[in-house]
């Protein structure tokens, strides 16, 4: 079935309740979506010297991510070969080999099968070459952003990505090499809502002035001057930014700043100290990347959805956002920051301090999302007597004209969704 | 508050001032604790995974200076603070409490406790950690430098977020 109603002539489009609740629906998306898609594991920086690892689900899968003696990085599945067991128990760390505490197999960073204790017991066709490590079937990265895919057939990560590698290369223009790192420290937790609803939440700034409103009076008492929205059709920020569709199911809003960046738009909540130090930043994306790309990587924002869970919110500091389903009524979210290799250690310390002005679960507006999320989710409980969400906002419009205030971007994802929902697995 | 003779800070006057911030922050008289604290206080929550990390090179879950402490209060109690409105039911309790030393009029003192917080049609969230403050000795009583809390889950998970005053 179609999960949406999409019609042009009249310039509705809605989308069935039933994709927020339902079991079914759920497992079919780990099939045709989360099985079929380029799905992000992490960020080449996370590990920093050969042997390094990291551990997390990814798509509910357990898996290692890590660094080989010889410097490259693999990804495998944290089990064990023989009976099923985790390998690496740690969140991360530094190893030579991953060792199973059940039986006592041992693996090497490449995955590899390194030791079987009294491995002569295994006889005939046992072929120890065979008892690596499993891989997901595909694994390439982006800018050091890696992701890992189940289909064997799908193209290539970086047609997958298509145009949406000029929003990352955006993001990543921040570093004077070309190198950005994902900071220490996690944000993990956990939303009562559906996984889709985030994805929406990234990118919809139409829910900005009535979620948000003590954010924007903490930025107002901070010395930030929010102008009102002009009198325009439907624009509700103080600033004009579209929503645009880049192929493949990705989308990203692209707006003209109003909340300051630390690369590089000073306002007075960084201090006036700071001002001489973002000048310097300002300066230099001027001599390397010229007047006008500097100002597209200083002075303008981006929420960039990469379909089907990664978020990457360049706004007032820079967040990697990914999350999976715990069942249909339940996400868990994980969220890093991320920051230019050479950033010194002032402006690092602005720009954490910037990211949890908004972001996290204790920033000054996420904690009011989950909330609006986890409401939808209450409300989704009268799915079947009021069976329709409502998203044509803005639909009369030529695709050019679509602000980050309507619902275009949304529909984006919706429309590409509901597609592979129904294909066959 | 009163003193002990020697100037030295008393596990029985630290645990009292403890006791007296809980009731405050449980019962959301978040002016009346801002007078607790020094101009220069800070409010610290590592993230989970680095509970020893420093905020200027550690992404927090909160990391306020004593003018983000005053919007953060201004913010929880606005009605339009959607995450805490209605407002959690907050119940702490307060045990373990060490003063662990002292240098001129500034103690360190550390706890454990346990934060309960209730929401309607929510779960039940339980805040459980290790806190470490550092307070000031002063002729108006004893004032908060710092208050850095450690949470012991490995994540947040499903205490989800800390809308409000931990």
């Amino acid at each position: 079935m179609s999960y949406i109603i999409d019609d042009p002539v009249n310039q509705r489009f809605l989308l069935h309740r039933a994709v927020h609740v339902s079991p079914a629906v759920l497992a079919e998306e780990m099939d045709k979506v989360f099985a079929k898609c380029w799905i992000y594991v992490g960020h080449g920086s996370e590990l920093a010297k050969p042997g390094d690892f990291v551990t997390r689900k990814v798509a509910g899968r357990p898996v290692i991510f890590a660094r080989d003696a010889e410097g490259a990085i693999g990804c495998f599945f944290n089990t064990c070969r023989h009976r099923g067991a985790v390998v690496a128990t740690k969140r991360e760390g530094n190893a030579r080999r991953f060792f199973c505490v059940y039986h006592g197999w041992s693996y090497g960073l490449d995955g590899s099968l390194a030791r079987i204790p009294g491995e002569d017991a295994y006889t005939g066709s046992f072929d120890r070459n065979e008892y690596g490590l499993k891989r997901p079937p595909r694994f390439e990265q982006y800018r050091d952003f890696w992701f890992m895919c189940l289909d064997p057939d799908a193209p290539a990560l970086q047609a997958y990505l298509g145009r949406a590698t000029e929003y990352i290369d955006l993001v990543v223009d921040q570093s004077p090499s070309g190198t950005m790192q994902v900071i220490s420290g996690t944000q993990e937790y956990a939303v009562a809502a559906n996984w889709k609803l985030m994805v929406e939440n990234s990118v919809d700034d139409y829910h900005l002035p009535t979620t948000h409103s003590t954010w924007l009076n903490f930025m107002a008492n901070s010395g930030v001057t929010i102008e009102r929205p002009p009198r325009e059709a439907g624009q509700v920020l103080p600033t004009k930014g579209y929503a645009i569709s880049l192929g493949n199911g990705h989308f990203t809003t692209d707006n003209v700043n109003f909340r300051g960046r630390p690369v590089a738009h000073w306002i007075p909540l960084y201090g006036e100290a700071a001002r001489d130090e973002i000048d310097a930043i300002r300066q230099e994306l001027v001599e390397r990347l010229g007047p006008e790309r500097a100002e597209r990587v200083a002075n303008t924002n981006r929420n960039l959805v990469i379909f089907p869970n990664l978020v990457i919110n360049d706004g007032s500091s820079v967040t990697i956002r990914t999350f999976f389903p715990d069942g249909p009524e339940r996400m868990e979210v994980t969220a890093w920051a991320l920051g230019p290799v050479e950033e010194d250690e002032s402006a690092r310390a602005r720009r954490l301090d910037a990211f949890l002005t908004f972001y996290g679960p204790g920033g000054f507006a996420t904690p009011d999302d989950v909330e609006a999320l986890e409401l939808v989710q209450q409300g989704m409980a009268n799915w079947r007597s009021d069976e329709w969400s409502e998203m044509s906002r803005g639909m009369g419009k030529p695709e050019s004209e679509q602000l980050n205030s309507d619902e275009h971007h949304l529909r984006t994802f919706w429309r590409h969704w509901n597609r592979m929902m129904q294909e066959n697995a | 508050m009163q003193q002990s003779a020697a100037g030295r800070l008393t596990r029985a006057e630290a645990e009292d001032f403890l006791y007296f911030e809980a009731a405050l922050l449980d019962e959301w008289r978040l002016k009346e604790w801002l007078e607790l604290l020094t101009p220069d206080a800070t409010y610290l929550i590592p993230p989970n995974d680095k509970p020893d990390g420093d905020p200027r090179n550690t992404l927090f879950i909160i990391a306020d200076d004593a003018e983000r402490i005053r919007q953060r209060v201004i913010r929880v109690l606005d009605p339009n603070c959607h995450a805490e409105a209605p407002r959690s039911r907050l119940r702490r309790s307060i045990s373990n409490v060490r003063v662990l030393g002292q240098e001129g009029d500034l103690a360190t003192v550390a706890a454990n406790f346990i934060c309960h917080r209730y929401r309607r049609h929510e779960r039940i969230r339980e805040y459980v950690g290790g806190l470490t403050y550092q307070l000031r000795i002063t002729a108006g009583g004893l004032k908060i430098r710092q208050r850095r809390i450690v949470i012991d889950a490995h994540e947040l998970g499903s205490l989800g977020s800390v809308s409000f005053i931990l």
